[in-house]
């Protein structure tokens, strides 16, 4: 179940010609498939021609989440992943593509899943990833003024930055 | 503008020092107002995440806190006496927090139910406030994640007694 139409998605952004990606051989070879889902190493640049392909031409008509994981030490920093979900085959499709600390930025698929604004927003706020395209970056869970992004692996579990000063005799921590 | 502010003599005139009459009738008074007011209290839950299905527990029949005047949940902080703070409170929603504390009126009772709501619990994070008493000062903590009803009941009963021994003065300082 659903084998069939992840080889026809493996061998349509495999070969690397979708519009928007300039370098031949920015997209790494699949990663294969892990649980049940069709797991795609993407460069940057790749990304949102393939959720449009896998959305348009695959039928992947629900964004599931966007989320990022820090990898520390190692470079690039942050790898962000995608779901997305066919509610034509019943079949997942995850997404994975790294950026750098330096530039963390990946387009926003927003255009193509209207859903994805919050959970960029969300996205922004954990890890600091910057969403180019996605035009509203307040914070979503977090609040105005948070400094850093807690979801990180260099954010001191213990910081504190409380909105409503404390009362006399507790100190903040951090 | 501003107004003088009006002050209302306690003590009976003519006397430097209170008299042992008026020492009685406002220890029988503060008696008579504590007994009054400990079952009386109406809680205003402040309810923000699991301790509350305890809370439903607490307050429903098999516990039945009405035996202890407690019982009728006031949803305006206006018409409250104790400001029951029932599961973690964030960071975010610390100013909500402050806020409705504000808007009880004197005199007021707050309890910190669960240890989310004590210490932060075993929360330690960018999110958590590590115990409301950073934010609006508290009279009695339940620990327990959650706590039984039993234990609430004994920190409803505790705040009786201690209701009970305090002073309640009919003019307060910023009368
Ligand atoms: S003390 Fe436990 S039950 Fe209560 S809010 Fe915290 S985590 Fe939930």
């Amino acid at each position: 179940m659903g084998a069939e139409v992840f080889d026809r998605i493996q061998s349509r952004l495999a070969d690397g010609e979708e519009e928007g990606q300039s370098t031949p051989g920015q997209a790494r070879v699949p990663a294969g498939v892990s649980h049940g889902i069709l797991v795609l190493d993407l460069a940057p640049g790749a990304v949102a021609g393939a959720a449009r392909a896998l959305k348009q031409e695959f039928g992947f008509d629900v964004f599931l989440d966007v989320t990022a994981v820090d990898w520390p030490g190692q470079e690039p920093r942050f790898e962000v992943v995608w779901h997305f979900y066919s509610t034509a085959h019943k079949v997942r499709v995850r997404l994975k593509a790294r950026v750098a600390e330096a530039s963390p930025a990946v387009p926003s698929l927003t255009a193509l899943y209207g859903s994805a604004a919050f959970m960029e927003r969300e996205c922004h706020d954990m890890y600091g990833i910057v969403f180019e395209g996605n035009a509203d970056m307040r914070p979503i869970l977090l609040y105005e003024g948070f400094v850093g992004h807690p979801l990180r692996k260099d954010y001191p579990k213990e910081r504190e930055q409380p909105l409503v000063p404390y009362r006399e005799g507790f100190e903040e921590r951090g | 503008m501003t107004m003088d502010k009006r002050v209302i003599p306690i003590e009976p005139a003519g006397g430097s020092g209170k008299s042992a009459a008026f020492e009685y009738i406002s220890t029988r008074k503060d008696e008579l107002v504590g007994w009054a007011r400990k079952f009386s209290i109406f809680p205003y839950p402040f309810v923000t995440a699991c301790c509350a299905m305890e809370f439903m527990s607490v307050s429903s029949t098999p516990y039945d806190t009405d035996r202890f005047g407690a019982a009728l949940p006031r949803f305006s902080p206006r018409q409250s006496d104790l400001l029951m703070v029932v599961g973690t409170v964030t960071h975010k929603q610390a100013p909500i927090l402050l806020k409705v504390y504000e808007q009880m009126c004197e005199p007021k009772w707050v309890m910190a139910f669960g240890v989310c709501a004590t210490s932060g619990g075993f929360y330690q994070n960018y999110a958590a406030v590590p115990g409301i008493d950073r934010i609006v000062p508290v009279d009695i903590y339940i620990p327990g994640c959650p706590p039984r009803p039993e234990m609430v009941i004994d920190g409803i009963m505790k705040l009786q007694e201690q209701i009970a021994r305090e002073k309640h003065p009919i003019l307060t300082k910023d009368f």
